[in-house]
C-alpha cells in the first residue's frame, strides 16, 4: 500500500531540507525535494561595488566557506579583464584544495558516517579485535588495542549519563546498518580523530587567508597577502613550511584513515551501488590553474559531461546552456513560469504558494504546483549531477591520469564494475577519492608556490585594474568554480562601477532542484525513486542516498538577481 | 596552582574528569585560558573548574535559522575546550541539527522534551536571522516558523546566546532592502536575558568562554549597550592592533603587494574599519592565533557592529565622513574623532538606522 511520509528536518546538513516520499511495499516510488528557506541576498547586491561582491556571496555559505567567495571574483575578472598573478592563483588552489579535503572529511566522518556506522554496537567491539582490523587495512599509529579501549570507555562512559545529547533518539539497531561492531568501533574513533584533525589543517587557512570560516584575504585580481621571502609580514620561508606541513598533515590521514576505512567497510554495503544513481547526467566546468592566464582546457581538472547511457563518452561543455527553471519554485517570472531563463536574464521574485505554517502534519509536495524555495536548473533542458562523482566520472571518462589511477584501484578492490559509480556508494566513494587525489595536489601547488617566490615574483594582484575607473562602463563576466560540492557559477553584470546584475547557479541547486516543467525530477528526486525504506518510521535509507551528495540549501536557496525589483506578491494560502 | 588530594571537592573532580577520559593538566589549562579570555584573575581558574566539571551538564538547544553554518563551523574549531569535549564532556547538546544523528519528527521530539524537562533552565544558542516578513513563510523548520520556533525555545530558556552577527542584529539578509523582514533575536524578543556574540563569523574563544562565565557566575557577562560582553567587544580593533604604530606614524598601504603591504604597514587607505569596529581579534586572533584579517593583510570590514553592512562599504574605501578623522590630522586628533563618533554610534542606535536608511534612499535615487 503506498503511504506518504515526511523527513523534516533532513539534519547533518547545511541548511533546511525536507522530503516527503511515497513509499510502496518497502520501496521509494516518488519523492520531492523541499527547501524551506530563503534569504532574498539577491535583492540586496544591486548597486554596490563589484570588489565587494565575493565578501558578500561568501555569506550564502560557512560550510563551502571559500567557494562563492572565488566564483565571484572570477566573475569580475571576467567581466573587467583582469589578469590573476601566478602567487595569487596558486595561493587561491591551495585555499580551495583544503577547503575540498577537509569539508569531505568533515562530511564523511560527521555528517555521512552514522548513516552507515551504529555507535551503539561499537560498545560491544572488542577492543583487540578492532586494533587487528584497524591494523590489517592501514600503517596509522592509532591502532592499538589500548587505544580503541580508550574510545571505548569514553563512549561508554557517555552513554553512562543517559544523556546522549546530539546521539539521542537515532537509528540505532536498525537492520539497514550492516557493520560488525569492531568497524563501528573504527568509525566512532575516527569521528573523533577527525574532529580534531580538521581543526588542525584547516589553518592553512588562517595563514594563507587569515581565518576559518570565512577566509579575507580574498580579492577580485589576486590575493591581499603579500608575499616576499624577505619580510616579516608577508608569506615566507617560514609561512610556506608552515603550510606545506598542515598539507602534509591532512593527506597522511586521507591516505591512511579515511581511505582504508572507506574500502574496508564498503564490502558491507556493496547493495548500495545498485541503489541511488538518479539522473546519472554528470557535468563540470574544470578547475585549479597552473600557470598565468591559462585556458580553462588546460586546468588540473577538465570541463566536460557524461550523459545517462554515454558513459565513458565525455563531451565538452557550453556556458549558454544553462537555464533556469521556476514551474515548481515558490518564484514568478515575468514572461510566464515554464520558461527557462539564462542566468543573464534570471529573474528571483517570490511566489510563495505553500502552506501557511504551522503545518507539522501537512503535506508540501505537489505534482500540478510549486513546492520548494530551490529553483532547478537544467542544462540543455536535462537535469544534471553536479559534484565529487560527476568530477570522478568525467575526469575517467576524459583519461585524466591521476583520477584514473586511484577510480580503477578502488574498483579493483571493491571488485566492482565502472558503472558502479552511478549509486549511492559510488557518490561517497568519488568524495573520498577526490579527497586523496587534491591532498597529493595540494602537496604539488605549494612546491609551485614556493618555486615561484624564489624567482624573485612578489606580484599578488592586477592594480592596473583594481581602481573601478580602469573599467569599461559596462561589462559582464561570468566565474565558474568546482566546489566541494559541484559546479558554481556566478554572473555579474556591471554598470558604471556598480552591479547592475547578479545570479549565482549553485551545486546543490543543480542536485536539490525540483522538478521542471516536463516534469523531470531533480537529481535528489530520482535518486531516492527505487530506494529500499525498512521502516518508514525510521527513514533511515532516505538519509543514506540524500546525504551522498552532501546537500548545502543555504547556499541553493540564494540565487543571485540583483536587479532591485520590489516583490510583489506573496500568496499565503 | 597546586594539587590538594586532601581537598574534597579536588578529589571529586578528579575522579569526575577520569571518568570523562580528560587529564587533569588538560582540563586546568583550559580552565586558565577561559580564565584569561574572560579577563578574570588568575584565581579564578579554579572556580572555573568547578562550574564546568558540575555533574549536572546543561541542556543546550542550538537553533538553525537565516544562517549558513559558519557559526557552527568556527564551532568546530574551538580548542579550549575542543568541539569534542563540550559536545561529550561540558554540555548536553541535545538539539543542534548539523550534527543530530537522528532526523525528522524525532528530533523534534527532542527539541520539545528538552524544553519540558529542562524548562528556564537550558541554554538557547541561535545561529541566523529570523524572517518576520508575510507570516514567517521564508523559513520553516518542521512545519514551524522560525518566529514560532525562536519564540518558544529562547522564551523558555535560562539564558540565549546570539552567535555571530545574524542572530545578534539579523546579519546579511537584514541588509537593505530586507526582502524577508529579517531581525535579530534581541529585536524579537526584547525582554529576555540574552547576550550578543556577533561576528561573522563567531570566533570560537568567545562562545566557550561566554559559556563557562555563565557556568561559573550564574550570570551572563557584563555587556556593552549592543549587548556584546566587554570581555570580548570592549576595545576597538584600532587600540589594540599591531599595526598601530604605522598608523601614527602615517605609514600606510597604497597598492596591494606594495613594499609598505609586505612591511606590515597601516591599511587604513585600503579601507580597513578598525577604527570603528569594537572586537578582541588583534588579541584573540584566530585558528589558534594563527591569523586575522589586518595581520594577513586585508583591512577589518567591520563584521562585529550592527549593520555594518549597509553602514560601513564599500569594503575599500576610506571610513567615509567621521568627524575630525582623516590622515592628513595629527595621531592625537584622529583618535579623540573617532572615539567621539563611535561613542555616538554606540549610545544612540539610531545613528546606525539613519545611516541605513540613506543607504537605500541613495539606492532607489539611482
Amino acid at each position: 500500500m503506498a503511504k506518504k511520509i515526511v523527513v523534516d528536518p533532513i539534519t547533518r546538513i547545511e541548511g533546511h531540507l525536507r522530503i516527503e516520499a511515497q513509499v510502496e511495499d518497502g520501496v521509494i516510488t516518488d519523492a520531492w525535494s523541499i527547501g524551506t528557506m530563503w534569504r532574498g541576498i539577491e535583492k540586496i547586491l544591486v548597486g554596490r561595488d563589484p570588489r565587494d561582491a565575493w565578501y558578500w556571496t561568501q555569506r550564502f555559505c560557512g560550510v563551502c566557506t571559500t567557494v562563492h567567495a572565488m566564483a565571484s571574483i572570477r566573475a569580475v575578472e571576467d567581466a573587467v579583464g583582469m589578469t590573476v598573478p601566478l602567487n595569487a592563483e596558486l595561493i587561491r588552489n591551495l585555499i580551495m584544495g583544503i577547503q575540498n579535503v577537509q569539508d569531505h572529511v568533515i562530511h564523511f566522518y560527521h555528517l555521512h558516517a552514522l548513516d552507515w556506522v551504529d555507535i551503539v554496537s561499537a560498545l560491544s567491539a572488542d577492543p583487540g579485535a578492532t586494533a587487528r582490523l584497524a591494523q590489517s587495512v592501514s600503517d596509522w599509529p592509532k591502532s592499538s588495542k589500548t587505544y580503541f579501549k580508550a574510545v571505548q570507555d569514553r563512549v561508554k562512559a557517555f552513554v553512562g549519563t543517559k544523556r546522549l545529547g546530539p546521539f539521542a533518539n537515532a537509528y540505532w539497531g536498525h537492520p539497514a546498518y550492516k557493520l560488525p561492531p569492531e568497524a563501528n568501533l573504527m568509525g566512532v574513533a575516527h569521528y573523533l580523530e577527525a574532529l580534531d584533525w580538521q581543526r588542525e589543517v584547516i589553518k592553512v587557512h588562517a595563514i594563507l587567508g587569515s581565518k576559518n570560516p570565512h577566509p579575507q584575504t580574498f580579492l577580485a585580481g589576486g590575493i591581499s597577502l603579500p608575499v616576499d621571502p624577505d619580510a616579516q609580514n608577508a608569506l615566507n620561508a617560514d609561512k610556506i613550511a608552515q603550510v606545506r606541513e598542515l598539507l602534509v598533515q591532512a593527506n597522511a590521514f586521507v591516505e591512511k584513515v579515511y581511505i582504508p576505512y572507506l574500502l574496508a567497510v564498503a564490502p558491507f554495503y556493496l547493495d548500495w551501488a545498485g541503489i541511488g544513481g538518479g539522473v546519472q547526467n554528470y557535468l563540470t566546468f574544470g578547475d585549479f590553474p597552473t600557470a598565468e592566464g591559462q585556458r580553462r582546457e588546460d586546468y588540473w581538472l577538465k570541463p566536460g559531461q557524461v550523459r545517462s547511457g554515454a558513459f565513458p563518452d565525455a563531451k565538452p561543455v557550453r556556458a549558454e546552456a544553462i537555464a533556469e527553471y521556476v514551474t515548481h519554485s515558490w518564484y514568478r517570472y515575468a514572461g510566464g513560469d515554464d520558461q527557462g531563463l539564462a542566468p543573464w536574464q534570471g529573474e528571483t521574485e517570490p511566489d510563495y504558494t505553500g502552506p501557511k505554517p504551522p503545518y507539522p502534519d501537512k503535506f508540501v509536495s505537489d505534482e500540478d504546483a510549486k513546492y520548494s524555495w530551490v529553483k532547478a536548473p537544467r542544462y540543455e533542458d536535462t537535469p544534471f549531477e553536479v559534484g565529487p562523482l560527476a568530477r570522478m566520472v568525467v575526469g575517467y571518462a576524459q583519461g585524466h591520469p591521476e583520477i584514473k589511477a586511484v577510480v580503477d584501484l578502488v574498483l579493483q578492490k571493491l571488485g566492482a564494475p565502472a558503472s558502479a559509480l552511478f549509486s549511492t556508494l559510488g557518490r561517497t566513494a568519488a568524495r573520498g577519492i577526490e579527497a586523496l587525489l587534491l591532498s597529493r595536489q595540494n602537496l604539488e601547488w605549494v612546491d609551485l608556490l614556493a618555486e615561484n617566490l624564489g624567482r624573485g615574483d612578489t606580484r599578488i594582484q592586477d592594480n592596473a585594474r583594481w581602481d573601478p575607473s580602469a573599467w569599461p562602463a559596462e561589462a559582464e563576466g561570468v566565474g565558474f568554480h568546482e566546489a566541494p560540492r559541484g559546479m558554481l557559477s556566478h554572473w555579474i553584470r556591471i554598470k558604471n562601477g556598480e552591479i547592475a546584475n547578479y545570479q549565482a547557479v549553485v551545486p546543490s541547486t543543480w542536485n536539490a532542484s525540483p522538478r521542471d516543467p516536463k516534469g523531470q525530477r531533480g537529481p535528489y528526486e530520482q535518486a531516492l525513486i527505487g530506494t529500499p525504506i525498512a521502516d518508514p518510521d525510521q527513514p533511515l535509507e532516505i538519509l543514506r542516498t540524500i546525504h551522498s551528495f552532501d546537500p548545502c540549501l543555504a547556499c541553493a536557496v540564494h540565487l543571485l538577481d540583483a536587479r532591485g525589483r520590489e516583490i510583489t506578491r506573496v500568496q499565503v494560502l | 596552582m597546586a594539587h590538594d588530594p586532601h581537598n574534597p571537592r579536588e578529589t571529586a573532580l578528579e575522579q569526575y574528569l577520569e571518568s570523562r577520559g580528560v587529564d587533569r593538566r588538560s582540563f586546568l589549562k583550559f580552565c586558565t585560558a577561559v580564565t584569561a579570555t574572560l579577563a578574570l584573575p588568575a584565581s579564578f581558574a579554579r572556580k572555573v573548574a568547578a562550574a564546568v566539571a558540575a555533574d549536572d551538564r546543561p541542556s543546550v538547544i542550538w537553533l538553525h535559522l537565516q544562517e549558513c553554518t559558519g557559526d557552527t563551523e568556527s564551532f568546530l574549531r574551538a580548542s579550549r575546550p575542543t568541539a569534542a569535549e563540550v559536545i561529550l564532556d561540558y554540555l548536553s547538546v541535545d538539539y543542534h541539527e548539523t550534527i543530530m544523528a537522528a532526523a525528522g519528527h524525532q528530533v523534534e521530539e527532542v527539541r520539545r522534551h528538552t524544553m519540558e524537562q529542562y524548562k528556564g533552565k537550558y541554554i538557547a544558542v541561535v545561529e541566523g536571522g529570523i524572517p518576520t516578513k508575510d507570516g514567517g513563510v521564508y523559513g520553516c523548520i518542521g512545519g514551524h516558523s522560525m518566529v514560532d520556533v525562536v519564540t518558544e525555545v529562547c522564551g523558555n530558556a535560562a539564558a540565549t546566546i546570539c552567535v555571530g552577527t545574524c542572530s545578534a542584529y539579523g546579519g546579511i539578509q537584514a541588509a537593505a532592502p530586507n526582502p524577508t523582514g529579517a531581525v535579530g533575536v534581541g529585536e524579537l524578543l526584547p525582554s529576555i536575558p540574552l547576550v550578543n556574540l556577533p561576528g561573522c563569523p563567531l570566533n570560537a574563544p568567545n562562545l566557550t568562554a561566554t559559556i563557562v562565565h555563565f557556568l561559573t557566575f550564574g550570570t551572563l557577562p557584563r555587556t556593552d549597550s549592543l549587548k556584546r560582553p566587554l570581555f570580548a567587544y570592549g576595545k576597538r580593533i584600532h587600540d589594540n592592533c599591531e599595526r598601530r604604530a604605522h598608523f601614527d606614524a602615517g605609514q600606510f598601504v597604497e597598492r596591494w603587494g606594495d613594499p609598505g603591504h609586505r612591511q606590515g604597514w597601516c591599511l587604513y587607505k585600503m579601507g580597513c574599519k578598525g577604527p570603528a569596529t569594537s572586537h578582541n581579534c588583534p588579541q584573540v586572533r584566530w585558528n589558534d592565533g594563527l591569523g586575522w584579517p589586518v595581520g594577513q593583510g586585508h583591512g577589518c570590514v567591520g563584521c562585529s557592529e550592527p549593520g555594518f553592512w549597509d553602514t560601513m562599504g564599500p569594503l575599500y574605501e576610506r571610513l567615509p565622513n567621521v568627524p575630525g578623522f582623516g590622515v592628513e590630522t595629527t595621531a592625537t586628533k584622529v583618535g579623540l574623532g573617532i572615539m567621539a563618533a563611535t561613542a555616538a554610534g554606540v549610545a544612540v542606535h539610531g545613528v546606525a538606522k539613519s545611516i541605513q536608511l540613506r543607504a537605500v534612499e541613495k539606492k532607489e535615487g539611482n
